[in-house]
This record gives C-alpha cells, structure tokens and sequence, in this order.
C-alpha cells in the first residue's frame, strides 16, 4: 500500500525541510533493515510480552453489550491493560528499540495526553536513554498526573507556550529539537504522522493489536468481527487494529471527537470536517481556515485534541474502506460513566468516544453482530477532568 | 530575464557580493511592510525576501516565530500579499522572493498561486518544508511563469542531494548555515567552508548563506567563499522592538546601512 515515496494513494509523502531529509532517509533504511532482522524481532517481542504485558486480553463485555440489546456482542481489546496504562508502548518499545540500533544518544518526543510520553519516557528508562518530552502548556495542566509519572521516569518535560499549548505545538518544537539536533537525537513520533517513515513504521508497531485481535476472536467466537470500532486522535490504536484486518471483510468505524459539537468550531473532527493539506510532514486531512492556517482543535480528551490525521485514514476515508464518525465531549463522558459502572472498567477519555458511538448507535446498526472496540487506555490519567465537568455542569 | 537571475549577474559583473534581506510580509501591518520594503530597495538591498506567515512555522526560532504571529494577527493572508507586491512593483524593480510553507499555497492552489505569483512581480519562491522531490508541480507551474525555485541545502546534505538540488533549483541555492531553526547564532558554524567548497564545486549557480547570520566578522567571512547572505531574524529583531514607534523606519535603515556597508564596501 506504501509505494516508494511513502504515499498511501495520494496521502502521506515527506514534507520538511533539507536538514531533516538525510536523517529521514536514515531512520527508513535503518526500520528497512530491522524488520527483516530476527535478532530485532525476536527482542521486541520478548519486550512487549515480559515487560509491557503483551498479548493483551479480549474481554467479551457482557453487562455493556446487554445495555444495547439485539444480541449484540462487544468484545473491548484491552491496551489499557499494556504496560502504562495504553496502546502508545507499543510504538515506543519499536522505536526506542531502534534509536539504540541506529546509535543515537538522545530521544525526545511529544505528548498531548501524556500517554505516549509516558510511554516513551519508560522505553527510555528501561533501554538508558536520557529523554525531554514536549508538551503543550495546556495539556500539562489538564493531565498533571502523567507529567507527574513523566518526571518519575527520569524524562524532562518542556512546556511548550506557542500556538494553541496543545499537542499541534509540542509536535512543532521537537521538530524544532530534532531540526538542531538531529545528529544525535532520534524523535519518536505517538502516532501514524509526520513525515514518512514514520507513519507506516507506527502503524506497524501497533499492527500487533490488530494480530492479536484476530486470533483472540477466532478462538472466542469462531470467527472474525463484524466491526472493528476505534478513537482516532492521529490514528495509531485504530490503524493498529485496523490494518491486520484490511482484505477482510471487517467493516471500520474510526470515530473523532466533536468537542462541544461538529457546528460549533470548537472540535477535531478532521476527517469528517477537514480538507487536505500539508501539516507536520505529510498530506492528509487538517482543520484548516481557506487561506491554509490551522485551526486550533478542540477535545475534552487531550489525546484526540488535534487538527491533523494520519495520511492512511485519509487514504481509508477516500477509499471508502474506513468510516469516520464522531461523537461530543458529553456523550463521551457519559459512555465513561457507564463504563465504569456496569462494567468496573474505568476508560481513558479517548476509547470513550468510541464506546459512546457503539452505545448510540447498536440498536439502530446491529444484530447480532460481533463487535470490537479498542480500549486504547485506562482512565487514571481523566479523573480531575471528569470532576472539573462534572462540577462545572452544576454550576450551570 | 527573471529579475534575481539579471541581479546576480549583474553583481558577479561588478565582483560584487548579494545582500538579502527577509521580513515577514504583514508584520505588523502590510503598509509597513510595502515602505519597509521601498526602504530596503533605496538603501542597497539586492534581493528581498518577503515571508508568508503561518500559524505552524516548524523551520522557524522563537522571533520569526513571533513576528509571524503578529502578522497573522493583523489577518494577512497570501491574497493580501499578493496584492501588496503588486503595489510595491508599481514603484520598485527589486527582485522579490516569497518565503512560505507549503500549506498556505496548497490551499491557494498551485498552478493559479504561480499565475497569480508571477502577474504580481514576484520573481522567486522558497518552500522550505518542500524538498525537490515533492515540488514536481510547483516547479512545472513555476518554471511556465518564469518563477525561480529557490531550494535549500543544509549541512546534513549529501553530495547526492546537493546534485538533486542543483538540478531542481533556480534562481539561487539557499544553505542554511546550521543544523537547526532561525534566529541569530554569534559564531559560524565549523563546517561551513568545507560544505560552501563542495558546493560550489558542483555548482556554477549562485549560493547565498541564511539561518543565523547579522555578525559584521561572520559575515566577511562567510562571504569569502558565498555569494550572499542572506539576513532575517537580525531586521525582524528590529520591528519587534519598534512596534508602533515611529523611529521604526529610521532604525530599521541604519541597519541596512550597517548591512549594507559590511556586504558592499570593503
Ligand atoms: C488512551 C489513548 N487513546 C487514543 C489516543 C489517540 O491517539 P491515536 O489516535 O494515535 O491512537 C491517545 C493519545 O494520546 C491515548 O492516550
């Protein structure tokens, strides 16, 4: 699906300046050759099986599945189980893995929810990198415990102050970092973004929730899904579970998150809302004004809180394979709620999204249909959020 | 003759070196921009470059970034810039060159943007978040309007990029001094002349030298092997600390004339 130029049909490509081009080209054959390297392989997999927890359960979610009724079964893919809490180690055990067989010296990264930081930050730890995450300044108020965990871990973590404070900006300043430092440093990028390599080499790291998926389901139930239901912030969980699945049959719901509503410019709907354009490396859909400025994007979840979306959605979404949909900050809560309650799950915001659309639309879309949703991570990290809306709900 | 290439001739006629100028387009407003430009032509500039501001500008130091914000606080669009350059070609012939991302004139659309670009009097564009490789229909619209395509090189290029470039480019070969985002830096790089020699001598085009360059020492020296510089953060630097003063203008042109004596008299 990738042709040379790292496009997946039209999408994608490597947009950035000289400097970074011979580093890109590096870090392409450098992944080139880790994948066909046994040796690579075979100690990734120790490392997602030992130290992050891997295979990961596919939980049948009985009490949930009972609300929506029709016989609907939803089985919840549980990355909230992984290692820290999310699917993001998977992509930084891969990449840091990779830093150190390249010889580099330095990671950074970014983070708007915190979790791929926190990821990132442990494969630094554990494979003794020193490591700085940037992050937005207003994603590190609202998720204070993972700078918290951040800090722990032996990270540094910079506040970014410019643009929106989110995590649009903290990608801007590590591609700053990497720009002076590119020598020396390897820039693991959270999600299926940037410039190629990197969006098919997450997708990728992540395509082992996907692997896992399909043989965990046929062993359950005999057979494949007949949805697979993901939230998509720059794409990674989803594509991850998605892309084992691609000549199947299998039908995809990537679902975006609609902040205080699609009409009310204050959301990421970028799939569903935006146009093409060129951010942070690569062609894909962004929120953009007609003159090519970008938007700021709105989300209660820190994670789905950006403007731009990984090149191979873009390609799913013309291509028809994929769905994109979109639910509110409200109804995500209230998916986490109940999610919490009848199933004594606590979500992160992000996985909320998703479980929300299947709670909205089972009894009008399904019967007797499998379902699974990506539980992409646990809801630690949301308590304080889920308080401040709760409180500020009754002050209104 | 597109108008940089007829000044770098004309320079190299004279055993004379280039001195380019940037400033973001808009900043803080566009009338300042069209007199700070007129300034610039009266006061010696060769070449100037006028920046497209964007609201991610990944390539750029905390001033350029800042000035770029100003900019877009005062709603500059590409349009509006456009139509700024026309008005500054009614009363000036200096070569004009526009430095953008590339997503503000993706949005614009390519093949009209270069239309447009060129009926306006600009004279060359600068992308520099788009390499050779993905500028194949910039280049192709530019190249039917006369557009030079200004490439950069940096000093993590490889002679097999170096050769890309060259073939690709226009107008003149931007180097970017250092690995790293503008801004004023206070020595050169260590590498700099080794990389300029390679350059050069698989180019017989133009290399101007940018990113971090406003020292008097730096520039000489730089000069020595380049036939540009290229300097931006330092005129930035300028309205930035003037904003809504009148001595604006005066300080703005003793800097060019500083500039202007480092580069022209020796
Ligand atoms: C738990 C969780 N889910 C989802 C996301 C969104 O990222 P992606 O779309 O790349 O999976 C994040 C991002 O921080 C996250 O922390």
């Amino acid at each position: 699906m990738t042709d040379k130029k790292g496009y997946f049909g039209g999408f994608g490509g490597c947009f950035v300046p000289e400097v970074l081009i011979p580093a890109l080209k590096e870090l392409s054959k450098a992944y080139g050759d880790a994948r066909k390297d046994k040796k690579f392989i075979k100690e990734l997999d120790l490392l997602l099986h030992h130290y992050a927890g891997r295979p990961t359960p596919l939980y049948f979610a009985k009490r949930f599945s009972q609300t929506l009724g029709s016989n609907t079964r939803v089985y919840l893919k549980r990355e909230d189980l992984a290692h820290t809490g999310a699917h993001k180690i998977n992509n930084t055990l891969g990449q840091v893995l990779l830093a150190k067989r390249m010889g580099k010296k330095r990671i950074i990264a970014e983070t708007g929810a915190g979790q791929h930081g926190v990821a990132t930050a442990t494969a630094a730890a554990m494979l003794g990198f020193p490591c700085e995450v940037y992050m937005g300044e207003e994603d590190i108020e609202r998720q204070a415990l993972n700078v918290f965990l951040m800090k722990l871990l032996g990270a540094k973590v910079i506040s970014v102050v410019s643009g929106s404070r989110t995590l649009k900006d903290a990608i801007n300043e590590a591609m700053r970092d990497w720009v002076t430092n590119v020598r020396t440093t390897y820039y693991v990028i959270g999600s299926v973004v940037g410039p190629e390599p990197y969006p098919r080499m997450v997708r990728d790291f992540q395509s082992v929730i996907g692997k896992e998926t399909k043989r965990q389901i046929v062993q359950a139930e005999g057979r494949l899904p007949d949805y697979l239901v993901a939230c998509i912030g720059g794409g990674s969980n989803s594509i991850g579970l998605f892309h084992p699945f691609y000549k199947t049959k299998v039908k995809f719901i990537g679902v975006e998150a609609a902040g205080l509503g699609v009409n009310s410019h204050k959301h990421a709907v970028t799939l569903g809302k935006g146009r093409v354009g060129v951010l942070h490396g690569s062609k894909s859909y962004v929120l953009e004004d007609k003159f090519g400025q970008i938007n700021i994007a709105h989300s209660i979840s820190a994670g789905l809180d950006y403007p731009g979306v990984g090149p191979e959605h873009s390609f799913y979404k013309n291509t028809k394979r994929a769905k994109y949909v979109s639910i509110t900050d409200k109804e995500a809560v209230n998916a986490f709620k109940m999610l919490s309650e009848i199933e004594g799950i606590i979500p992160a915001l992000e996985p909320s999204h998703a479980l929300a659309w299947v709670k909205k639309f089972a009894h009008k879309l399904f019967k007797n249909k499998i379902i699974i949703v990506c539980l992409s991570g646990r809801g630690d990290k949301d308590v304080d959020i889920i308080a401040g809306y709760e409180s500020n709900k009754r002050k209104i | 003759m597109n108008r940089i290439k007829e000044k770098f001739n004309l320079l190299k006629a004279n055993n004379k070196k280039a001195f380019i100028t940037f400033i973001t387009a808009g900043d803080p407003s566009l009338s300042v921009t069209e007199r700070l430009v007129l300034e610039m032509d009266r006061h010696g500039a060769d070449v100037v470059e006028l920046g497209v501001p964007f609201s991610d500008p990944t390539a750029d130091g905390p001033r350029i970034q800042a000035s770029s914000m100003r900019s877009l606080k005062a709603h500059t669009t590409l349009p509006k810039i456009l139509n700024l350059v026309k008005k500054i070609r009614k009363k000036s012939n200096i070569p004009l060159v526009l430095m953008t991302y590339y997503n503000p004139v993706y949005a614009y659309g390519i093949k009209k943007f270069a239309g447009d670009a060129a009926r306006a009097g600009v004279d060359g564009l600068i992308v520099p978040d788009l390499p050779p490789e993905e500028a194949e229909e910039l280049i192709k619209e530019s190249r039917r309007f006369n557009l030079a395509n200004i490439f950069l090189l940096a000093p993590t290029s490889t002679k097999e990029r170096i050769k890309k470039v060259m073939q690709k480019g226009s107008g003149f070969i931007y180097y970017v001094s250092l690995t790293g985002v503008t801004g004023e830096r206070k020595t050169i790089p260590p590498d700099l002349y080794k990389k300029l020699k390679e350059i050069k001598s698989l180019t017989r085009k133009p290399v101007a030298v940018g990113f971090g360059v406003s020292r008097a020492a730096q520039i000489k020296s730089i000069l020595k092997k380049a036939d540009g510089v290229i300097v931006g953060s330092a005129l930035v630097g300028i309205i930035e600390k003037n904003l809504n003063r009148k001595a604006l203008y005066k300080e703005f042109n003793k800097k060019i004339d500083l500039f202007f004596k480092i580069i022209h008299k020796k």
